[in-house]
């Protein structure tokens, strides 16, 4: 026997890690209730963030929420931040065992 | 002679230049920065309990007015250089700030020559963090005002928490705090830890910082002279108003040269998260590049054995 399955949608923001505040506040307040957070590092053809110091920190943020909420929240994203910020995201079909819990 | 410890940070460059795999887990240099500014703290804090505080007040309030006016004397100079509004008061921002490592520097510098120094010290580079911060961003609001017809609203209460609690002055403020309840006696159990090894440790974070300031070497090219002009040009000015308020304030030599090396420095720390979110218009490479990449190479090798002259010069010319 399998357990039941459930769709949703995880929304991957990628973002400097100055936004992370900003980004985890603007998400909660549409709706999402559950992120994980990790730093990471690597590159663009626009340049290397490697990471080595406080201010060249890189952040990815992954939200599982449903579609709707993961639509608003990657608009306001792209509005707020997208033209002064690097920042790049992705959206994937994921499969939950609680739904309730996203 | 060059500081020993500037030896390390010129190997670190040197490592990044020739593209070595060295590099310090981040981790550690998490750790280096902590216990840095924790024993910054401690040493003035230890130093503090014997001063009277009404000696106190009008350095601390000295030391805030000038990392204010900096980014104000700044900023029309970078606009003549062609930069963008929002460039400018961020780049004027990150001079206006400090630099808590080359504060270091300079103190042990001060140290190996047997020139004395207010050993409060460390009080002024806490307090002197935010108000180079604030002006930088008036600055910048002031400019998208002019050039849009409305700027954007600063979250003041988010930057100021984020300034004043932040690691830097959190760590700064607390070490001189625990310092100053401690004493020297209170203090002695912990010297084994922060006192004697403080300067191995110091080397071992510029090794890091010198991985990080070489690869922001290469951008220098990127931006062209600007850059060049105002990470050399700029702190060797500053220097002589930051020596100039020592001075005023009747300093001590090393007082005085240490006064000029904070005016003189640059943050790479605080300053870009700051601007990163108070001006995100502001080019975030322009300024980190400027102050790290020129400015901070520029006053390890050169520009403090200046600052150090410059006081003993104003220091033989002034009537005691």
């Amino acid at each position: 026997m399998s357990l039941a399955r459930h769709p949703k949608t995880l929304l991957v923001i990628v973002a400097e890690a100055a936004l992370e505040k900003a980004l985890v506040r603007d998400a909660r307040e549409r709706g999402a209730q559950r992120w994980t957070v990790a730093e990471v590092h690597g590159a663009g053809v626009e340049g290397v963030r490697e990471g080595a110091w406080e201010a060249d920190r890189t952040i990815e943020l992954k939200l599982i929420c449903d579609a709707a909420v993961a639509e608003a929240i990657a608009e306001h994203v792209i509005a707020r931040y997208a033209p002064n910020y690097a920042v790049a995201l992705y959206f994937a079909d994921v499969q939950v065992v609680r739904p309730d819990r996203f | 002679m060059i500081d020993v410890v500037v030896l390390f940070f010129l190997l670190g460059v040197f490592a990044r230049l020739v593209g070595s795999d060295l590099r310090l887990p981040e981790a550690l240099y998490e750790t280096l920065s902590i216990y840095l500014l924790l024993a910054i703290g401690l040493k003035g804090g230890i130093e503090l309990s014997r001063q009277p505080i009404g000696l106190l007040a009008p350095q601390v309030l000295a030391c805030m007015a000038l990392g204010f006016a900096i980014p104000f004397v700044l900023y029309p100079l970078l606009r003549s250089l062609r930069l963008a509004g929002a460039d400018a008061a961020s780049v004027a921002a990150h001079y206006g700030s400090v630099s808590v490592v080359t504060f270091a520097v300079a103190s042990a510098a001060l140290a190996r020559e047997g020139i004395a120094y207010e050993s409060h010290a460390a009080l002024w580079v806490a307090v002197m963090e935010a108000p180079g911060l604030v002006a930088g961003i008036l600055l910048a609001r002031w400019a998208a005002r002019r050039e849009q017809g409305a700027g954007g609203t600063a979250r003041w209460r988010e930057l100021a928490h984020d300034v004043l609690f932040g690691k830097s002055v959190l760590l700064l403020l607390g070490g001189l705090i625990i310092g100053a309840i401690a004493g020297e006696a209170g203090a002695k159990p912990i010297a084994a830890v922060f006192v004697d090894p403080f300067k191995g440790v110091l080397a071992l974070f510029l090794l890091e910082l010198g991985l990080v300031a070489g690869a922001r070497l290469a951008e220098v090219r990127r931006f062209g002279a600007a850059v060049l002009v105002v990470g050399v040009a700029v702190p060797p000015v500053l220097a002589l108003a930051g020596a100039a308020v020592g001075w005023a304030l009747g300093l001590s030599v090393g007082g005085v040269a240490l006064l000029a090396t904070l005016a003189a420095s640059a943050s790479y720390i605080a300053a870009p998260t700051a601007m990163r979110i108070a001006v995100p218009e502001a080019n975030a490479a322009l300024s980190i590049t400027a102050a790290l990449g020129v400015t901070f190479p520029f006053n390890l090798v050169a520009g403090i054995p200046m600052y150090i002259a410059l006081a003993q010069w104003i220091a033989q010319r002034s009537p005691t």
